[in-house]
């Protein structure tokens, strides 16, 4: 790239984050219809994590048809967090202060603590297309904040009622020592019936997993159930494969510890791992399969999970914006839209509960590997129907 | 003429600086005073570190323990006045006046453990003794569970002075611009005072002052403490710019993001600091405006900076010493 | 007792693999002065060259020799490019320098190669495992690590022992001006030891690949272990490297695996819980901190 186009690209850049959004907003504000509604799109691009980002911000510009959402024309406000949370609240001061009111885009729990409560003091809405944190989902709830994904401990839970279904009487949990992996342990607890023959906690960057595993053999459990997110996931599932652990004793995750992205990095040590799953690409319901198509043809990739939750995220977004006509300053009004939550989710059955929280179906999935040697994730059955949150009693909201 | 543009120049950026709340009014753009907020805290603690890595040569790779710990001590008493829950018996207090010094001699204390053994080794030694006791406090951030973990902890409000209201970004930023003021004041007069003239002396020939009846041990130790509170300070002041701490204050890679500011700065100019933290944050939030590769660009200036910048930004301007 | 034993292994396994990493880094400090945060990097390029090379071959083989290369070469332009100049520099633009490099290497890889992590099974020759001791049968890809690692250091024992190349390492390593004064072409050799050093580092990279998630980052996630590792050993010498990588090995694997145990015989369990979290995560760094304070030079230092 020349030296022109440089310049000129970071003057662009740096006008339409800093100096354009106040006018427009400003000059848009009382024209009600028509008018652009900004959406502050905070996701983490850069790092390893950053597959994530762009999957989730993919997935949301797929459900936008020329630049409209719901019929209403958005500008998506993208920033890169880089997986830093003062980085994500600076954005979001930024973005708040030149105005925008609708947030969303926060593809970690970390994050999203330190972006949405101040969104929420400026009068502003956020919707998450991802982390559910159970700070949020109980007393601390808000009649400006949506979580259209997932409560984080529902999948744990569904993973400790497919325990329950698959027979297992003995199980052996892992996962790492830091918040989301205590909190991923305790929602299993909380549903699995069996007997937990022990915790093992892994450190935070662990990259070698051989001394728990000679310790799972040890404790010779029926299954496993283990949550380690991103490369450790990757990690954890190969060297499972490499023990001969995979095929003695079944390993049980939730859905975000194998993604469609990390199937690809695992191979064939994927084969036989269930997990407890929204939705996954080989879903069949038509609304899925459209999804499906449009993504692959649009990126040439299979869709992850985020990218789905997007979507969804999107289409919910589309249809309140919709029933407001672009006026998001008709505050009750735009509630009421969201909460009806009146679109065709990708993932099936979608209503909001008492906190704002979704109340859906949750399945046992499990991977297996076509003849074709792809390895997919087909469903095996539904465990939960209509399944809320275990806070949604301590939500003081309406 | 050197000394004259000297002066020029330290009025221009001091200008700069008070006027920046002014600039972001007129041109509208709310980010520059966030931006200007950032580098000022930065620069508190770039000219901290310079006093020792420029004065002393004892390079520490883990000053953003201090930082992390500064935050913490902040949050960690906000957490518990909010929430009501005494911490040993007392009931936490929002008062700046009391909070902000309990975190200093939290961050002197620790310094002076961290010192007094690190200061048992030089050279490559202290830098890596340094950075394991900076991942030790990394990790112990981490696993704070009632203190929200790795998820960080976020602050109400901020802390509250008499008849200033911090709340106000305009003002929060210019209680950070005075500090910064005052401490590179403090800093100068410790750097030319005996005790200064003599860490220096022991950075250009160690032998000679221990022959001189010098115990380098003491002044070292001292620089090491004052330093780590004025990194602390920063982190103070971060707590409540962002109102939000997290372990990522603590990690590894923000104690070398520091020493990469003084470098870029100039190394023992106390003044140059400034305007590295003032380039650096800056050029971080431009380049990674304008692509998410930024680090591609944000790499190799670094590199260029270390290869060819012998004296850095200011170094020509403000140095009284070679690189 | 056969879990001990197989816990004993873990230990060398990762043992093995940190003394490919630390021998490499070690030379470069006690050779030439420099500290290299770049070094992760050279493992994660060969971790990539690996993968992309077995990817397009099929053959592990292949894919070792891509490594070895990748990995060597990148050294070696680093070195050329950046490093030569720093060689009489202060530490600290040394530190600046490579922590540059790191930014530059992470996101050109990230660009080149994508951020999907690339596949890499393990070859077929090295799948399953073999039984060690009755009752204890360990995966193969474990075993060839440690082997590895094994061949490494005799084969870097003799290097340094019994060639003409050794016996300028070890020269430079006591005394770097004599060296420079007996008028022996030392950039080539500095050049070299450099490549060498990141060569190194791709072994390792193209071992732990089948095992690990090759992405961006997986260097930094092993470089400060691998400073831990020559410092507890003593910087410059290849036998601290050696001695350390084993220490940190075993100190991590048996502390992973005992602390927690051993804290809940004593304690009640909150406690045992987040103060063995706590002793796990900090082990490696608290061997450091001991060692340093009882030898400064750390345990077998090149210098006297």
């Amino acid at each position: 790239m020349n030296r022109s186009a440089f310049t000129r690209r970071m003057i662009v850049a740096s006008l339409a984050s800093a100096a354009t959004i106040p006018m427009m907003q400003s000059a848009f504000a009382q024209a009600g219809a028509n008018a652009p509604v900004t959406i502050g799109f905070i996701t983490t691009l850069s790092t390893p994590a950053g597959y994530i980002g762009e999957d989730i911000r993919a997935g949301f510009q797929l459900a936008l048809t020329d630049g409209k959402l719901g019929g209403v024309p958005v500008i998506l406000a993208v920033e890169d967090d880089a997986l830093k949370p003062a980085n994500a609240k600076q954005a979001a001061d930024r973005l708040i202060q030149s105005g925008v009111k609708l947030f969303t885009g926060v593809n970690f729990s970390n994050v999203l603590a330190a972006v949405v409560p101040g969104v929420l003091e400026s009068g502003g809405y956020y919707v998450s297309l991802n982390p559910g944190p159970s700070s949020f989902a109980g007393e601390r709830c808000h009649r400006n904040y949506f979580v259209a994904s997932y409560q984080n401990d529902a999948f744990h839970e569904a993973a400790g009622l497919s325990a329950n279904r698959l027979g297992y009487k003995r199980v052996a949990l892992l996962a790492p020592n830091y918040q989301a992996g205590r909190d991923a342990l305790e929602g299993f607890k909380r549903t699995f019936k069996g007997e937990i023959v022990g915790e093992i906690y892994t450190k935070l960057d662990q990259t070698d997993f051989s001394v728990e595993l000679a310790r799972v053999r040890s404790l010779a459990p029926e299954a496993i159930y283990q949550f380690h997110p991103g490369g450790a996931g990757i990690n954890f599932a190969k060297q499972y494969a490499n023990a001969g652990l995979g095929k003695s004793i079944p390993m049980l995750i939730p859905a975000f510890s194998m993604d469609a992205h990390m199937v690809g990095a695992t191979g064939d040590a994927a084969d036989g791992i269930y997990a407890s799953a929204l939705w996954t690409p080989e879903a069949t319901n038509p609304a899925s399969k459209a999804f499906v198509d449009a993504f692959r043809k649009a990126y040439s990739r299979t869709p992850t999970m985020y990218a789905q939750q997007a979507y969804d995220t999107a289409n919910l977004i589309g249809s309140a914006l919709k029933a407001v006509n672009g006026d998001i300053g008709k505050q009750d009004e735009f509630r009421k839209a969201l909460l009806a939550a009146q679109f065709t989710a990708v993932r099936g059955k979608f209503s909001f509960g008492p906190n704002q929280h979704p109340v859906q179906d949750y399945y046992l999935t499990k991977f297996e590997k076509r003849p074709s040697g792809e390895i997919v994730q087909t469903i095996v059955r539904k465990i939960a129907e209509d399944y809320g949150d275990a806070y949604a009693a301590q939500c003081k909201l309406n | 003429m050197t000394s004259r543009l000297r002066l020029v120049v330290i009025a221009g950026g001091l200008i700069l600086l008070l006027a920046a709340p002014i600039l972001a009014q007129l041109t509208g753009s709310a980010g520059l005073l966030g931006l200007a907020n950032r580098i000022a805290i930065y620069a508190i603690a770039a000219v901290s570190l310079d006093l020792i890595l420029g004065y002393g040569a004892l390079v520490s790779f883990g000053h953003a323990m201090f930082f992390g710990l500064g935050g913490y001590a902040v949050g960690i008493v906000a957490f518990h006045t909010a929430a009501g829950e005494p911490l040993f018996g007392w009931s936490g207090s929002n008062a700046a006046l009391i909070v902000w010094p309990l975190a200093l001699v939290a961050c002197a204390l620790l310094a002076a453990i961290v010192g007094a053994l690190s200061l048992k080794t030089s050279g490559v030694q202290f830098i890596m003794i340094t950075l394991a006791f900076a991942q030790m406090v990394f990790f112990v951030l981490v696993s704070l569970q009632s203190y929200g973990g790795d998820d960080g902890l976020l602050l109400d409000r901020r802390n509250t002075l008499p008849f200033i209201d911090l709340s106000r970004p305009t003002t929060f930023y210019y209680v950070c611009v005075a500090m910064l003021i005052g401490w590179t004041a403090f800093c100068s007069r410790i750097v030319n005072s005996r005790f200064g003239l003599v860490l220096q002396a022991l950075r250009q020939s160690e032998r000679r002052s221990i022959n001189l009846g010098v115990d380098p041990f003491p002044f070292r130790l001292a620089a090491f403490v004052i330093s780590a509170v004025g990194t602390g300070l920063a982190g103070v002041l971060w707590a409540n710019y962002a109102r939000f701490v997290s372990p990522d204050m603590a990690v590894w890679s923000k104690s070398g993001e520091f020493i990469a500011i003084v470098v870029l700065g100039g190394l023992g100019t106390l003044l140059g600091p400034i305007a590295g933290a003032a380039v650096f944050i800056a050029l971080e939030q431009l380049l990674s405006i304008w692509t998410e590769h930024w680090m591609i660009v944000m790499g190799p200036i670094l590199t260029l900076v270390a290869l060819f910048g012998r004296r850095g930004l200011a170094g020509r301007l403000f140095g009284e010493r070679n690189g | 007792m056969i879990l001990f034993v197989e816990q004993a292994l873990n230990g060398l396994q990762y043992g093995s693999m940190l003394f490919l990493l630390a021998s490499g880094l070690t030379l470069i400090f006690g050779i030439m002065g420099v500290i290299n945060l770049t070094h992760g990097a050279f493992y994660m390029v060969g971790a990539y060259c690996a993968a992309f090379a077995v990817l397009s071959t099929g053959s592990f083989l292949v894919g070792i020799a891509a490594a070895l290369i990748g990995a060597g070469l990148y050294a070696v332009l680093v070195e050329v490019a950046v490093v030569q100049w720093l060689y009489r520099r202060d530490h600290l633009y040394q530190v600046l320098a490579t922590l540059g490099l790191i930014l530059f290497t992470n996101e050109a890889v990230s660009m080149i190669f994508g951020r999907r992590p690339p596949l890499m099974d393990i070859p077929s020759f090295l799948q399953g495992s073999v039984p060690l001791l009755p009752g204890l049968d360990y995966p193969l890809m474990r075993v060839a690590f440690i082997v590895t690692g094994a061949l490494v250091a005799i084969g870097l024992w003799l290097l340094v022992n019994h060639t003409r190349v050794g016996m300028l390492i070890r020269a430079g390593a006591d005394d770097r001006e004599m060296v420079d004064a007996l008028g022996v072409d030392i950039r080539r050799l500095y050049t070299l030891v450099f490549g060498l050093g990141g060569a190194l580092c791709g072994l390792a990279g193209v071992m732990a690949a089948p095992l690990l998630a090759i992405e961006i980052g997986m260097g930094e996630r092993v470089l400060i272990t691998t400073f831990v590792v020559i410092v507890v050993g003593g910087v410059g010498s290849v036998r601290g490297a050696l001695v350390g990588a084993l220490l940190v090995g075993m100190v991590d694997s048996l502390g992973r695996a005992y602390i927690p145990q051993l804290l809940l015989l004593s304690l009640p369990a909150t406690t045992a819980d987040t103060l063995g979290a706590g002793l796990v995560s900090a082990s490696i760094y608290l061997l450091m901190a001991i060692v340093l304070l009882v030898r400064p030079n750390g345990l077998l230092p090149a210098r006297g």
